[in-house]
């Protein structure tokens, strides 16, 4: 079970050609700079635009050479970059639009279920107008929801919002992702955002899907990872052990070993948490030296390494057992002079580390 | 004989103006809605074939109806055809006359307020299983509303006030095709002063509250309900 999508066509300037297979399960990110096509590629695949390609979703196709099945008759909900809740029906209407048009057979989710999902309980009776744009949001969300799809599409549905909102928003998302297992497609330009959501990432370039796959692969992608210089990255799971309270440190395990990270009370231990190391934070050393400021010491195997563009050089390292991979920016003067070279054990230093908030 | 008032002509212009504009509403609402939306390279000539009636003078309209609709002209053939006579000088004629008439009135404000929709209400509708059915009743023509008001008033009260085409279509037939202004046009004639002022300063006073109507109404809607675009 997965969704296949191919679609090319060409749009004046534009033209895309996407061929991408992703997964039926959590969220996959449409990830790439404004103009890359990750909207054109949304639309296209709710049949709200119409272009030549072949789209498979879990088993039923919803496109192919001459079939294509209009947006009303696809089990897919749409969440759009501004709420667009209908003006002149209450919430309670508003969230019952899509609802009352699925047969009660097909209802997979309860309207309690998403209205509280979302936190709305208190705003049924208002209209659109009255709600601030989070929760319009959560609405727009909620009604997308009670359609029952089998496929959510979102549009980057955060970027109309100011920073407070976003924060309000994301830990509902994050419920969606853990509570319901309706696959998601996130289409977002933004960083934070998309590591923490997705588990799956399609990097899209000038209309092309640069890369697919697992988003913790894909953003140690070097080739990728080097066009996008200082934010370049690796994105651990990790699982937070013991707070630390007298250093005011936060001790996290992941594959590579212990993290210490700034203080996280808020976060009961055994908690999962991803994490975001900086490829500028890391560096590397052969030996284990005892004395030393930085925390964080990791045996790595480097699997990789690229040169990029003046003096640096990205590296990806991998953890002595199994694991994501981790990326270190370091310049090729230290590169040469290490000798260093794929195969090689050495270790890491990791200076900072950001939880993702 | 001048105290006796006759207010046939009132009560034949109301009915001509509300069957007048129930017709027009069931067949502008379309043209509106597919102006509105189409590509097709034929928008604009039929656009501008339904605004003709705002620029010809109301007698070449009528001139050509009386042509088309009388006992030679094909629409006159037709309608012969079908059993029912010729149209001219029916309260029918006049009707049919109406509605090309006033049908400008209609169609704008509607394709106006069609336009303004955009794309987006009815694409969030299609995303909720609505079909394009579904989405032009539950969601274009609630959105619509103040452009369907301001046709519906417009329509109503040009087709009350409409003079030449009537003239011209419908001579003045007591009962049958002699509306409220053709009474008011044969009352100066005759130099009957009182009765043209009654119906005349009775038309100035309807056409004011209706407009007024018309606009607190919208402006209410525009406050009230549409914040979100």
């Amino acid at each position: 079970m997965s969704i296949e999508a191919r679609f090319s066509a060409e749009l004046g300037e534009f033209s895309l050609s996407v061929d991408v297979h992703l997964p039926s399960r959590g969220v996959s990110a449409l990830f790439g700079h404004s103009g890359s096509g990750k909207t054109t590629l949304l639309r296209a695949i709710a049949g709200l635009e119409r272009f030549d390609g072949r789209l498979v979703v879990n088993g039923e196709t919803w496109q192919d050479g001459k079939s294509f099945l209009p947006t009303h008759r696809r089990a897919l909900g749409y969440v759009f970059q501004e709420a667009s809740l209908f003006p002149h029906l209450d919430v309670d209407k508003n969230l019952r639009f899509g609802m009352s048009r699925v047969a009660e057979s097909e209802r997979r989710v309860g309207f309690d279920e998403a209205v509280a999902m979302m936190g709305i309980e208190h705003l049924l009776s208002r209209k659109p107008r009255r709600l601030s744009g989070g929760e319009r949001q959560r609405v727009a969300i909620a009604r997308a929801l009670l359609t029952s799809p089998r496929l959510l599409l979102m549009d980057e549905p955060l970027s109309a919002l100011d920073g407070r909102s976003k924060q309000e928003i994301l830990p509902y998302l994050e419920r969606l992702h853990d509570e319901l297992a309706i696959p998601v497609l996130y289409v977002s330009h933004s960083l934070k955002e998309v590591t923490r959501l997705a588990d799956h990432v399609v990097w899209m370039e000038q209309g092309r899907a640069e890369a697919s796959g697992p988003i913790d692969e894909v953003f140690a992608d070097l080739e990728l990872a080097g066009r996008h210089g200082d934010e370049a990255g690796a994105l651990l799971e990790a699982e937070v052990e013991a707070h630390e309270d007298e250093y005011h440190l936060s001790r996290l395990r992941c594959a590579y070993g212990e993290l210490r990270v700034c203080h996280l009370p808020h976060l009961e231990p055994g908690s999962r948490v991803r994490v975001r190391i900086p490829a500028r934070d890391v560096s590397l050393s052969r030996h284990d030296d005892a004395e030393s400021s930085i925390l964080n010491v990791w045996p790595v195997r480097i699997e990789a390494l690229e040169a990029g563009e003046g003096g640096e050089c990205l590296v990806r390292m991998r953890p002595p057992g199994e694991g994501a991979p981790l990326l270190a920016r370091i310049s090729r003067l230290s590169a040469e002079r290490m000798a260093l070279a794929p195969g090689q054990q050495l270790f890491a230093r990791v200076k900072g580390a950001g939880l993702l908030d | 004989m001048a105290m006796a008032f006759d207010w046939q002509p009132v009560w034949l212009s109301l009915k001509l103006a509300s069957l007048t504009t129930v017709l027009l509403l069931l067949v502008g609402t379309p043209i509106a809605w597919w102006l509105a939306r189409t590509a097709s390279r034929w928008k604009h000539p039929v656009g501008a074939l339904v605004a003709l009636p705002l620029v010809l003078p109301p007698t070449v309209i009528g001139f050509y109806l009386l042509v088309f609709l009388g006992p030679n002209g094909p629409g006159g053939q037709f309608t012969q055809w079908l059993g029912v006579g010729t149209l001219p000088f029916t309260f029918a004629g006049l009707v049919v006359a109406s509605v090309i008439y006033s049908l400008p009135f209609v169609v704008q404000p509607l394709q106006n307020a069609f336009e303004a929709l955009g794309r987006r209400p009815l694409e969030v509708a299609a995303t909720l299983r609505a079909s394009p059915w579904q989405q032009f009743i539950h969601v274009a023509v609630p959105l619509a509303r103040p452009g369907f008001l301001t046709a519906m008033v417009l329509g109503f009260a040009h087709t009350v006030g409409e003079f030449g085409v009537i003239l011209m279509i419908g001579g003045n037939i007591p009962g049958e095709t002699k509306v409220l202004s053709v009474a008011i046009y044969d009352h100066v004639e005759t130099l009957e002063y009182a009765q043209a002022h009654i119906l005349s300063a009775g038309m100035i006073g309807f056409a004011f509250i209706v407009l007024l109507a018309l606009y607190l109404l919208n402006g209410r809607i525009g406050r009230g309900g549409r914040n979100e675009h």
